[in-house]
């Protein structure tokens, strides 16, 4: 059944859209990207990318707002850089502002606070802090386009515990704040303002204690639904298993420290180390996976199009390490003398191969449309071949729907 | 099906048994309903069922239980999720995913159930539920009564055959609540499935019980029908206590059978005049007007409401609400989840700023004061009242509602003692019973005198007889000459205590009328007796009793009768 009308076509069960893992390998891409270089205009024009797919492809969901915090503490970020440069003297050639310089008295004396701030030591600042904030931005998309609680799902048993947590805090934390504005709203009715310690006696205690009673009540539901069936396993196993994943994970970290900081790290640090990290990983999972007995209910595929987003991100990242490698002044441009950096064309163009889940990922379905999406689905009499009921939203035709449309044709006519 | 053999429970060394050498046997297929006062262990009890106490609480057990064959000391509760399954009062405490969907698949995943029997499990299970247009939705979008389906789905599609829950349509309103207990009957009569439920409000449930669990207070408990625990229980719904009070031939469950008796009942009662009687037994000993906090002296003309309006965002909570409220009076305001009610009484604290209209209290206009100001006329006990607690003792709690009402030191403490009499003072406020806390909000609330008392849903997790006091205290306050507005979903709460019933449907007053003009003619509304003597608007059983005593009762305080 394809109803087909100029619009933007929505398929409506894959509701859930791509799978997590493709959202992070974009993000981690993202972030490698913006580790290998301080050319504010490659800087300027990733985080516009990851912005613009942020706002195009988030949903409604609760974590998907979450992306606004990252914003801000990128925003913190660069003016701490550039807070922290002045402060503790920023001397250069061209200088814009005076300040009086401050020695500090006593021990301290080595010291000295303010003085002349020059345009190259803003521009150095400038371009080390927007780098970190287009670094956290990345994993702030990622966070907001990824359902947390499906990347979750996929937890390995033997790390049943650190899931539970895991689980409640994604719950209970948005239900804190509800508590917070409750509380604080009962308060009211005392006429206890409060400021202070009394706030944090009157408010803070309420809510964390009725956090507290709504983490016992979730995690004794989980356990009364099976969460953690895995005692089938014999501890000894599931105790191996968990060191041999934490070790996995321990050595993935700093193996993409290594490979990060190829300069001043030992070359072990690098990709040795991070294939250490993933076969350790992968050995201990299967080890314990053939012990559990789990299953997902209509799990996220990872299909050609998570393919293609994974594809992507690994082609921009190796195209900026190139950049790196073969025209480091495009890369890491001086921040003296000032003057427009150049832009290499390669590292434009691996920037802007990030757009590429706008084009790749499905429109995003937002709670209010999918109610009337799921009520026509129900409302059409399915056949005994599960086909995938498409609806229509007004909108652009851009290339991606009109690519799914023909696959869907071709999948109506094979069946 | 269920099998408790000499079961002991105590939850500390020292501390008295929860259970007492509780021993009985359910069978497959039964409606079992569990009734008790509160705090008398019927949470551990159903938490006994599946290993929940004591392998998730703690405690110390002795005896076995054992559920289809399995026994739940070996057995601890993940193990038996496809066994047994449990639904809590607050369904949204206990989701784990996000939609519809995910949740009725979660319990099958974890027990590794293949996927194309899991998608099969799920279609059916959103049809048994009807659930199916809810599907894709995010759970918490979704009305109490449907998240209470959602719950119910989820531990059904794991294919247990034992379902367990505890007081699941206490957050409610009646509509909802229907829908749940429709949804739990066709699950026992259509699928077979043995079901244990505990109830406070027992008149919605004990119509269809095939047997009662009592408990009785000291950790005993007795199973029986439930003919034989009501003709000897205390906790008994009005149907119950109008037919033992008025000597019907058995003890009625449902107001079908009630009626059916009934019809001598009615000729004699045929005469009388429900308004000229008492609905509640007065307080013992309690003349309102000798009371030091007594607020009898100087009556004003009560609260005065004129087309308020709310806004949250596009959303219109109030839409020109017009009320009138006279000292003395208690005044009920019910309607659906989401009418406005809450709204309502947050408006009216000033807490929640409205976006127009006025109110005033005895002819002072109130609505462009601060909230701070309002507080010395109008207090609000919200529905979650422990939120107003927040010191280490209810000493400590007391003095500081005196300190901030700037009334002498020991006045709250006073009122309190009135409330509920008998709590220990050093006691820290989480520890008291919910009966005990919402006594010792109201008491902080009524501290300095307000002419308005505003609560909202009070009478949740209360059993009968904390129900009754709180009618009692809730009538002698609004006696002493105050105002007292109250949100309820309790029917047969408001039968006993409201002057004046307002119906509320999206944000504006649909109906006002006095309790018999709305209870004695209302479908939804009726309380049980009302629909027992129906055409007749006799609304509590005391209030029949009295009439057939022919005690007429002289003297009701002004503003009494037409709203």
């Amino acid at each position: 059944m394809v109803a087909q009308t100029a619009g933007r076509l929505v398929v409506t069960n894959r509701t859930r859209g791509l799978h997590p893992g493709a959202w992070w390998a974009w993000a981690l891409g993202c972030a490698v990207v913006a580790s290998r270089t301080t050319n504010l205009v490659l800087l300027a024009v990733l985080i516009a990318v990851i912005a613009f797919t942020v706002v195009w492809s988030r949903t409604d969901a609760p974590w998907a707002r979450a992306f606004r915090l990252y914003v801000w503490l990128g925003l913190l970020i660069v003016v701490l850089r550039l807070g922290f440069r002045i402060l503790f003297g920023a001397k250069g050639s061209t200088v814009v502002l005076w300040l009086p310089q401050w020695r500090l008295p006593g021990v301290f004396s080595a010291v000295t606070l303010f003085g002349p701030v020059s345009a190259e030591a803003v521009m150095s600042a400038l371009q080390s802090g927007v780098q970190l904030a287009a670094m956290v931005l990345a994993v702030g998309a990622a966070n907001a386009l990824a359902n947390p609680k499906r990347l979750l799902a996929a937890v390995p048993a033997a790390l049943y515990e650190w899931g539970t947590v895991v689980i409640i805090a994604l719950t209970v934390f948005p239900q804190l704040a509800e508590s917070v504005v409750r509380v604080r709203r009962a308060r009211q009715l005392r006429a206890e303002a409060g400021r202070g310690t009394h706030l944090i006696r009157t408010v803070a205690m309420p809510v964390l204690s009725d956090g507290l009673d709504r983490s016992l009540l979730l995690a004794g539901a989980m356990d009364s639904r099976g969460y953690g069936r895995s005692s089938l396993v014999r501890p000894a196993v599931r105790r191996a298993s968990s060191v041999m994943i934490l070790a996995a994970t321990l050595a993935l970290c700093v193996g993409a420290y290594g490979l990060l900081d190829t300069g001043r790290t030992p070359w072990w640090m690098g990709l040795p180390m991070v294939v250490t990290g993933l076969v350790v990983a992968v050995v201990g999972l299967r080890w314990l996976g053939l012990r559990v007995k789990r299953t997902r209910y209509r799990p996220d595929r990872f299909g050609s199009r998570e393919a293609w987003m994974c594809a992507t991100a690994v082609v921009s990242a190796a195209a900026m390490m190139v950049v790196d490698v073969v025209w480091p002044v495009a890369a890491f441009p001086a921040a003296e003398p000032l003057g427009w950096p150049q832009v290499s064309l390669v590292g434009l163009g691996a920037v802007l191969l990030l757009l590429a889940p706008v084009v790749i990922a499905p429109t995003p379905v937002m709670a209010a449309t999918t109610v009337t999406s799921a009520a026509h689905a129900t409302a059409t009499p399915s056949s005994a071949v599960l086909r995938p009921t498409i609806s229509t939203e007004v909108g652009s035709t851009d290339l991606s729907s009109a690519q799914r449309y023909t696959a869907l044709i071709r999948a109506e006519e094979a069946s | 099906m269920i099998e408790f053999h000499h079961v002991w429970l105590r939850y500390r060394e020292q501390s008295a048994p929860v259970l007492r050498d509780v021993d009985f046997t359910i069978e497959d297929g039964q409606l079992v309903l569990v009734s008790g006062r509160t705090g008398s262990g019927k949470t551990t009890l159903l938490g006994a069922v599946n290993g929940h106490v004591p392998h998730f609480t703690g405690g110390m057990m002795s005896g076995s239980v054992v559920v289809d064959g399995l026994d739940t000391a070996s057995h601890p509760p993940r193990e038996l999720s496809g066994v047994v399954g449990m639904v809590a009062q607050d369904p949204l405490a206990g989701f784990v995913t996000d939609t519809v969907e995910e949740e009725l698949a979660y319990s099958m995943e974890q027990m590794g159930v293949a996927a194309p029997v899991m998608r099969t499990r799920v279609e059916e299970t959103l049809d048994i539920l009807g659930l199916a247009e809810l599907r894709g939705r995010t759970l918490r979008t979704l009305s109490g009564g449907q998240q209470q389906r959602v719950a119910i789905g989820s531990v059904l599609a794991a294919g247990v055959r034992v379902l367990v829950l505890d007081e699941p349509t206490s957050a409610l309103d009646p509509v909802s609540s229907e829908e749940v207990l429709a949804a739990l009957l066709r699950l026992v009569h259509d699928l077979g499935l043995t079901v244990v439920v505990a109830e406070h409000r027992l008149e919605r449930v004990v119509g269809y019980a095939d047997a009662m669990l009592a408990l009785r207070g000291d950790g005993t408990v007795r199973l029986a029908s439930p003919r034989e625990i009501m003709a000897t229980s205390s906790l008994i719904p009005p149907v119950v206590e109008l037919g033992r009070a008025v000597g019907m031939p058995g003890v009625p469950l449902t107001v079908r059978e009630a009626r059916g008796w009934a019809g001598p009942l009615r000729t004699r009662l045929e005469k009388a005049d429900p308004a000229s009687y008492d609905r509640l037994p007065r307080s013992e000993g309690c003349d309102p007007a000798s009371q030091s906090t007594a607020r009898v002296a100087g009556v004003g003309q009560g609260l005065d409401v004129a087309s308020i309006r709310l806004n949250y965002g596009s959303v219109m909570a109030l839409d020109g609400v017009d009320l009138r409220c006279e000292p003395g009076m208690v005044t009920v305001v019910m309607g659906r989840n989401g009418s406005g009610k809450s709204s309502l009484l947050w408006a009216l604290t000033g807490v929640v700023p409205i976006q127009g209209g006025r109110f005033s209290v005895d002819g002072r206009l109130w609505s462009t004061a601060k909230p701070r100001e309002i507080r010395r006329v109008i207090r609000l006990v919200p529905q979650s009242a422990a939120d107003l607690l927040y010191l280490d003792s209810v000493q400590a709690e007391c003095d500081a509602a005196d300190h901030q009402a700037g009334v002498p030191s020991g006045s709250c403490q006073g009122l309190l003692d009135r409330l509920a009499p008998g709590i220990d003072p050093v006691i820290h406020p989480r520890d008291l019973s919910e009966g005990q806390k919402l006594c010792l909000v109201l008491a902080i609330q009524l501290t300095g005198d307000p002419a308005v008392i505003l609560l909202d849903e009070p009478t949740r997790g209360l059993d009968y007889p904390a129900k009754t006091s709180l009618a009692r205290i809730l009538t002698d306050v609004a006696r002493q000459g105050r105002v007292v507005l109250m949100v309820t979903h309790d029917v047969e709460f408001a039968a006993v205590v409201a002057d004046q019933i307002l119906v509320m449907a999206q944000g504006q007053v649909i109906q006002a009328g006095t309790a018999e003009q709305v209870l004695g003619t209302s479908a939804l509304f009726a309380s049980q007796v009302a629909k027992v003597l129906y055409p007749q608007r006799w609304l509590t059983p005391y209030q029949v009793v009295e009439a057939l005593e022919g005690q007429v009762v002289a003297g009701r305080p002004s503003g009494w009768g037409q709203s």
